[in-house]
């Protein structure tokens, strides 16, 4: 992972915005330049309220080169509220916890280091949406 | 309408773990085996199916190394990628060089080299097959796009995870017959249920190993097969089709549109149903893309994936037997090789192995997971 392959990502990354179809008014994440739906080569950029729910996940056990030093990891597929599915590791949970359905929000986290370039990468993982009990 | 083209050479390299070889020398073993199948030594072109040599083996540019070693002469050779689906894509090209008219002999290779890299080297370079941006970059390695798409595929159709082992026992139990294969041994539904999780629900014996192979293959017109045999092995009906590369994307998570496509531009050009196909080679990467292919290409219902498996008509003997090498679980998995591997499979059985009288075949190879799918049907000649 280089500089500019990671940083020209930046406003998906760590904002989480898509586009919209100006004519059939279809959203989509990451942003399209023809809309799936209708064709259309017109859309704006659409920034979603990172919220949704898991309509699937798994715990990795056997990871890529440049993710071994996550485990133990999570990762889903994210209904948004909005309607598009995304690809995305869940935190701050344990995979025992983990369902179908469970409400889940956006926050900004390491995704990796130690790559062959030496680059920190961050961008957006999943957390269970739960009332804090104080201590 | 031109001639029908047929399969008249079949050579199928030892798929395994082979330290002593490269990319290059596994590839001239199963052309030199084709050669010898088909009792020609010429071609006018090489299609090339391999996914990956270019992170595996840093070696890009394959069709003129194939065809400079294999001493080929100066031909027309390029490399065909498509993911894991490489093999039946290139077999798709060269099929449409003899249809076409433009070639007269054309060889297919399908070769992949993946032990030269540490194992988790390997899972990363699979991963590339996914959108490397919106999968990969968060961790999502091969399997788990498959696990994630098998615990949807549970949860919509209340399907249990013991039932889906089922894939991996019909694969295997056809491996000890099947001289090529890497591991040539039947397993147990126990052993596939209680073997270590890789990304769960996904198990070790739910996915098809890493390994090195080759496999070749030679077409020309039916006219000039018959040169050769009474009974040529035809090339009835091809249908390739694509889907959005995120699974994530996809309009229904457990649902194969790409087969859907494939599988129906491959009945219509070959005049049959799902009714008339005596043996599959289907792509078992995963026990849940089985259960998949069968719903999508129109084996069964939605959601009932499982339930020919189940009642045992997928082993030889059954309504539909699938996999009579040891499919991609047992035979082995050369990601690139594969679809080239499932065609002389195909042809073996066809030819008539002593084992089915099989008139019409159907071999289904996906690339990445899902986004494409080639299906072609083969029919023995009378």
């Amino acid at each position: 992972m280089n500089v500019p392959r990671h940083w020209r990502e930046q406003i998906r990354r760590y904002r989480l915005v898509g586009s919209k179809c100006t004519d059939c008014g279809r959203l989509s994440f990451p942003n399209r330049a023809v809309c799936p739906k209708c064709n259309s080569r017109n859309n704006e950029n659409y920034q979603y309220a990172g919220r949704g729910k898991i309509i699937s996940f798994t715990n990795i056990n056997s990871p890529p080169k440049e993710h071994k030093y996550n485990l133990p990891y999570a990762v889903a597929l994210i209904e948004l509220m909005e309607g598009p599915v995304i690809t995305a590791q869940i935190t701050d949970a344990r995979a025992e916890e983990l369902e179908i359905g469970m409400e889940v929000e956006m926050v900004t986290r390491k995704i990796m280091e130690y790559n062959d370039d030496g680059i920190i990468c961050y961008g957006y993982k999943f957390r269970p949406i739960v009332e804090y009990a104080h201590p | 309408m031109s001639d029908n083209v047929a399969v008249i050479g079949v050579g199928l390299s030892k798929v395994g773990e082979h330290w002593e070889k490269s990319l290059r020398s596994l590839a001239i073993e199963s052309i030199w085996m084709a050669f010898e199948d088909s009792g020609i030594d010429k071609v006018d072109a090489l299609y090339v199916g391999n996914m990956s040599s270019g992170s595996f083996v840093e070696q890009e540019h394959l069709g003129a190394l194939i065809a400079d070693f294999a001493g080929l002469g100066p031909i027309p050779a390029v490399k065909v990628e498509a993911a894991c689906g490489s093999g039946g894509a290139a077999f798709i090209e060269g099929y449409i060089g003899i249809k076409s008219g433009m070639y007269d002999y054309v060889l297919v290779t399908g070769v992949e080299k993946m032990t030269d890299v540490l194992p988790s080297k390997t899972t990363s370079i699979l991963a590339n097959a996914s959108d490397r941006d919106y999968e990969a970059f968060h961790g999502v390695s091969f399997v788990a796009l498959n696990a994630l798409v098998m615990r949807r595929y549970m949860h919509e159709f209340n399907v249990k995870r013991e039932e889906l082992s089922i894939f991996p026992v019909i694969s295997h139990k056809n491996a000890p017959f099947s001289k090529h294969a890497m591991y040539r041994k039947e397993i147990s539904l126990e052993a596939v249920v209680n073997s270590p999780i890789i990304a769960d629900p996904l198990t070790l014996m739910d996915c098809a190993p890493i390994c090195d192979g080759s496999a070749s293959v030679i077409l020309c017109s039916e006219k000039k097969a018959r040169e050769f045999t009474d009974t040529p092995i035809l090339v009835s009906g091809v249908g390739l089709a694509t889907d959005t590369l995120g699974v994530h994307d996809r309009k229904n998570i457990t649902t194969l549109s790409a087969a859907v496509e494939a599988s129906k531009k491959a009945y219509k050009m070959a005049g049959v149903t799902p009714k008339d196909i005596d043996i599959a080679e289907i792509h078992d990467a995963f026990s849940i893309m089985s259960a998949l292919s069968l719903e999508d290409m129109g084996f069964a219902k939605k959601g009932q994936g499982t339930k020919m498996a189940l009642e045992g008509q997928h082993y030889i003997g059954g309504e539909l037997p699938l996999n009579l090498y040891g499919g991609l679980k047992a035979r082995g998995h050369p990601v690139g090789a594969t679809g080239v591997y499932q065609i002389g499979e195909l042809v073996s059985s066809l030819r008539g192995d002593g084992r089915v009288d099989a008139e019409i075949g159907l071999a289904e190879n996906i690339g990445g997971s899902g986004a494409t799918v080639s299906v072609c049907v083969l029919k023995r000649g009378d």
